[in-house]
């Protein structure tokens, strides 16, 4: 897998594993860009799917121990880590939450771990995990599933229909679709309410898919570009600097996209008595 | 063929450069006031920086998209996949 130039080496590092059907008609797995691109819509990043599920699962695994084995007066290390994340989501659930809903607590926990542990896979070596795949026929191996806009895209997605459903549920058909035309301005001034709750509300899952993705693909990115550019005796000096700077983004990025997650579904939950 | 690359690449360098300008800007306003606050009342630092850390990622997002756009532009330039 030692690429000629660096813009192939790079090229090859930013390539998922996509299965679909080619432009003749049979199903396999991409070989090149030009025939990811060519299988359309509808072909799956198998890379993606196969980390994402694996770092979800890993999450509900190590909760469960947690929580099965929980003892009051003997707590293990892992308990109180997760004790610890618990208490962190969940007083910033009470914080910024203003309605009534058991879903919102866990699944901020769910998406604040999940993203950390899927991004987390950002910390491994370039090229430690694609050349193993490569040894055993795999020719493309992204790890981080949050590079991958499919993956962002899919998690915001999942909580705008979140929003549009407690949205309708919380203020019925008539109410949520009456605050479009009666927000932020008054019911004169209809159009401009219109164009802006629109763009607003189409704003938040763009924005949030796409502010976990271009930084976390920014950060891969940069990873990729040291390795492919300074010779390998040196890489560390840039690395490891970039590397200690990316352990925040990583957590950062993950607490927006949780603290976020909780502010729009606080904001379906509102009711406006008078405005 | 060369003209798109080159218009790729100024559109890649303005991307960038402009997204830098507002990032850096923004962060030094939202910096100074959080040093502001955290002079006038140190007890409420955690409280603020935590905030902070909030704001901070919200102003870096576009600039970030802006980077990962450019950096599209750079390595797998869609323009050329569409004329050859």
């Amino acid at each position: 897998m030692s690429a000629g130039t660096p813009a192939e080496y790079i090229a090859h590092h930013i390539q998922n594993l996509t299965f679909g059907q080619h432009a003749d008609g049979s199903w396999g797995i991409a070989h090149s860009a030009k025939e990811a691109t060519e299988m359309g819509f509808f072909a799956i990043n198998l890379d993606t799917m196969f980390w994402s599920i694996a770092t979800g699962v890993a999450f509900c695994w190590l909760f469960r121990i947690a929580a099965v084995r929980a003892s009051v007066h003997h707590p293990s290390r892992l308990q109180s880590v997760v004790e610890m994340l618990v208490e962190m989501v969940n007083t910033s659930v009470k914080d910024a939450f203003s309605g009534n809903n058991p879903l919102i607590a866990p699944l901020a926990l769910t998406i604040f771990v999940w993203v950390f542990l899927m991004n987390l896979m950002d910390l491994v070596p370039v090229d430690v995990v694609p050349q193993l795949a490569h040894l055993m026929g795999i020719e493309y191996m992204k790890m981080v599933s949050t590079t991958d806009v499919n993956a962002t895209f899919g998690m915001s997605l999942s909580i705008f229909a979140l929003m549009i459903y407690y949205g309708i549920k919380v203020k019925g058909p008539l109410g949520f679709f009456g605050e479009f035309a009666t927000h932020p301005f008054g019911k004169a001034l209809f159009p401009i309410n219109l164009a802006l709750e629109t763009v607003s509300m189409i704003a938040k899952p763009l924005s949030l898919s796409l502010r976990l993705f271009g930084n976390m693909f920014a950060g891969e990115l940069v990873f990729v570009l040291i390795a492919a550019l300074i010779p390998f005796y040196l890489q560390w000096m840039l690395a490891v600097p970039w590397a200690i700077f990316h352990i925040l983004v990583i957590t950062l990025q993950a607490y927006i996209f949780m603290m976020l997650t909780i502010v729009y579904l606080s904001q379906s939950h509102e009711i406006h008595d008078s405005h | 063929m060369e003209s798109v690359v080159a218009f790729s690449a100024l559109a890649a360098g303005i991307m960038v450069g402009l997204g830098a300008l507002g990032a850096g800007v923004g962060i030094g306003i939202l910096g100074s006031k959080f040093l502001e606050g955290a002079a006038r009342q140190p007890e409420l630092v955690p409280m603020l920086q935590v905030r902070m850390f909030l704001m901070l990622g919200l102003t870096d997002a576009v600039p970030i998209i802006a980077i990962a756009f450019a950096a599209l532009l750079m390595f797998a330039n869609p323009f050329l996949t569409q004329i050859g």
